[in-house]
């Protein structure tokens, strides 16, 4: 087991839903696939899904939400069986 | 109007601040902790700090901007595009605030922002809308009988919307009845309203808007913009006048926009959007906005009126300076909004800090921005830096010029579209003014597919 950490492709503003009306893409101890969504990063106006990456289990959210993130920044942290 | 807060950001921002000093007016900037040093702020005379970077924390909180503009001293205010423009609860209070909003009435933004009630003015005023619903429609049995009577392909618009967003194209009864509650639902949570607008969809769509000028009583048309090139609804290159009519509906077109504007006794500036059926020349009213518009220099360049100025000259009580047949048009214009953007990356917004800026200049080239050296193109809102706007006798000589002008403009540090727009003036059909509303989207997906 190994932790890994999901990090923003690109600055902007992180949100952990969807919109304000749902649940978060994903909570601590949650499986998910590489390709399941884990946080939205809205740069210019245009909203960029940031998948998982890695299959894994959740631990917690690196960022708050709404946070102003920078590229590279830490977003979810997973464990990963690697 | 002795001083102006301009609740916005950007080059309209730098916009308004000029047709203010350029009356006599003081202006007012108001800032976000990422705008400190933009330019916006360094041209006002005042500056007052609303809020962390967001928008949602600083430029569309209401209260943040009519607190500047007391503490500031202001007795109007200039909402730009975008934000709160459209906002009939802002112009309300900055109303009920005591200042001048410069705009139409909360109850015209009202009426005219909501497409169903927009629609029945127009219907009232005699202007051609395209097939559809009356009134919103709130449940998929209510929307397949309405569908069946329009003829599809068949357009679903959230009642409650605006910009494009949550419209969806359904081909048939089996697509309707798939669409429909997710667009509803989409909508519901969006805006809070999930009832939604059908009507007809035309394929060979043509997108032209018409500006108007009006003071409550009198209301003149300043001709029409052409919008047709748009990628994913937002518009990429204007120009003026519309390359796609004749005169006999550019006559037609611009007279249906004055008496809808005189229907709702319309105050300020504001623009008529019309769908033209690129097939047959028939053409419909989609929507008003009810502010000042990106695109607005192409109509400057062709009339020579200050749009902007005359807002404000409206706004403090003025009546209009022109009758219909003093507004003249000359030659062409053209607008490319630069945006920063990867296009060889699927548009990818790049914010970041700039190095070099070199604009282009000469004669009649006119670049609106607020770009400067060392500035930084912040990641919180939308992605265009500057609007590279050209004029010349006709569209030959005012395309060969936006070539020269996209040319002469360097921006480092950050990616920008201007190569694509160079490009773009390469194309024969666009040489040939011979587009729709989906050209430049199927000029991208061909581009795209060469280069993989």
């Amino acid at each position: 087991m190994s932790r890994l950490e999901v990090v923003s492709p690109i600055p902007g503003v992180f949100y952990r839903k969807p919109d304000p009306d749902s649940p978060d893409f994903v909570k601590p101890g949650q499986k998910v696939g590489a390709d399941d969504t884990v946080g939205l990063v809205e740069v210019m106006k245009s909203f960029y899904p940031v998948p998982a990456g890695t299959a894994g289990t959740v631990v917690e959210f690196a960022a708050e939400p709404e946070a102003v993130v920078d590229a590279g920044q830490s977003l979810v942290v997973l464990e990963v069986d690697a | 109007m002795k001083r102006l807060l301009i609740a916005n950001r950007g080059e309209i921002a730098v916009r308004i601040i000029r047709a203010a000093n350029d009356l006599g007016i003081e202006t007012v900037a108001v800032v976000s902790e990422a705008d400190r040093s933009a330019t916006h702020a360094l041209l006002a005379d005042q500056v007052v700090p609303i809020g962390p970077a967001p928008a949602t924390k600083s430029y569309l909180v209401a209260d943040a901007i009519l607190a500047a503009a007391k503490e500031s001293g202001a007795d109007a205010v200039h909402p730009g595009y975008g934000f709160l423009s459209e906002r009939a609860s802002f112009a309300a209070a900055v109303a009920d605030a005591g200042l001048t909003f410069v705009g139409p009435d909360a109850s015209v933004i009202e009426q005219m922002g909501d497409k169903v009630r927009a629609r029945q003015v127009a219907q009232a005023a005699g202007v051609p809308t395209v097939p559809g619903t009356p009134g919103g429609v709130s449940d998929v049995a209510e929307a397949v009988a309405a569908a069946d009577e329009i003829g599809y392909p068949i357009m679903l618009k959230a009642a409650a919307g605006g910009g494009g967003r949550g419209i969806r194209v359904v081909a048939d009864e089996a697509e309707l009845k798939v669409a429909f509650p997710q667009a509803s639902g989409e909508a519901a949570s969006a805006f809070g309203d999930g009832q939604m607008y059908l009507e007809r969809f035309v394929r060979a769509a043509r997108h032209v808007e018409v500006q108007v000028l009006g003071d409550g009583s009198e209301t003149v048309h300043v001709f029409e913009r052409e919008c047709s090139l748009q990628r994913r609804r937002q518009k990429v290159v204007e120009e003026a006048p519309s390359p796609g009519i004749d005169e006999r509906i550019r006559t037609e077109m611009t007279s249906a926009a004055v008496r809808l504007c005189k229907e709702v006794g319309y105050r300020s500036a504001g623009t008529c959007e019309f769908l033209v059926d690129d097939d047959t020349g028939e053409f419909f009213f989609i929507e008003m906005n009810t502010r000042i518009q990106v695109e607005h220099p192409v109509t400057e360049l062709i009339t020579g009126i200050d749009l902007v100025a005359e807002q404000l000259r409206i706004a403090a009580g003025e009546p209009l300076r022109f009758r219909q047949s003093d507004v003249t048009k000359r030659g062409h214009a053209v607008e490319f909004r630069v945006c920063a953007e990867d296009p060889d990356r699927n548009f990818l917004p790049g914010p970041g800090k700039i190095g070099d800026v070199r604009l282009p200049g000469g004669p009649w080239v006119r670049t609106d921005t607020w770009l400067a050296p060392g500035s930084q193109v912040p990641p919180f809102y939308d992605s265009l830096v500057a609007k590279v706007v050209v004029w010349g006798d006709d569209r030959t000589t005012a395309l060969r010029r936006a070539k020269r002008a996209l040319s002469e403009l360097v921006v480092e540090g950050v990616p920008t579209t201007t190569t694509l727009l160079i490009e773009l003036l390469g194309q024969q059909w666009f040489a040939d003014g011979a587009f729709t509303t989906g050209t430049l989207e199927e000029w991208l997906g061909r581009r795209a597919e060469a280069s993989a």
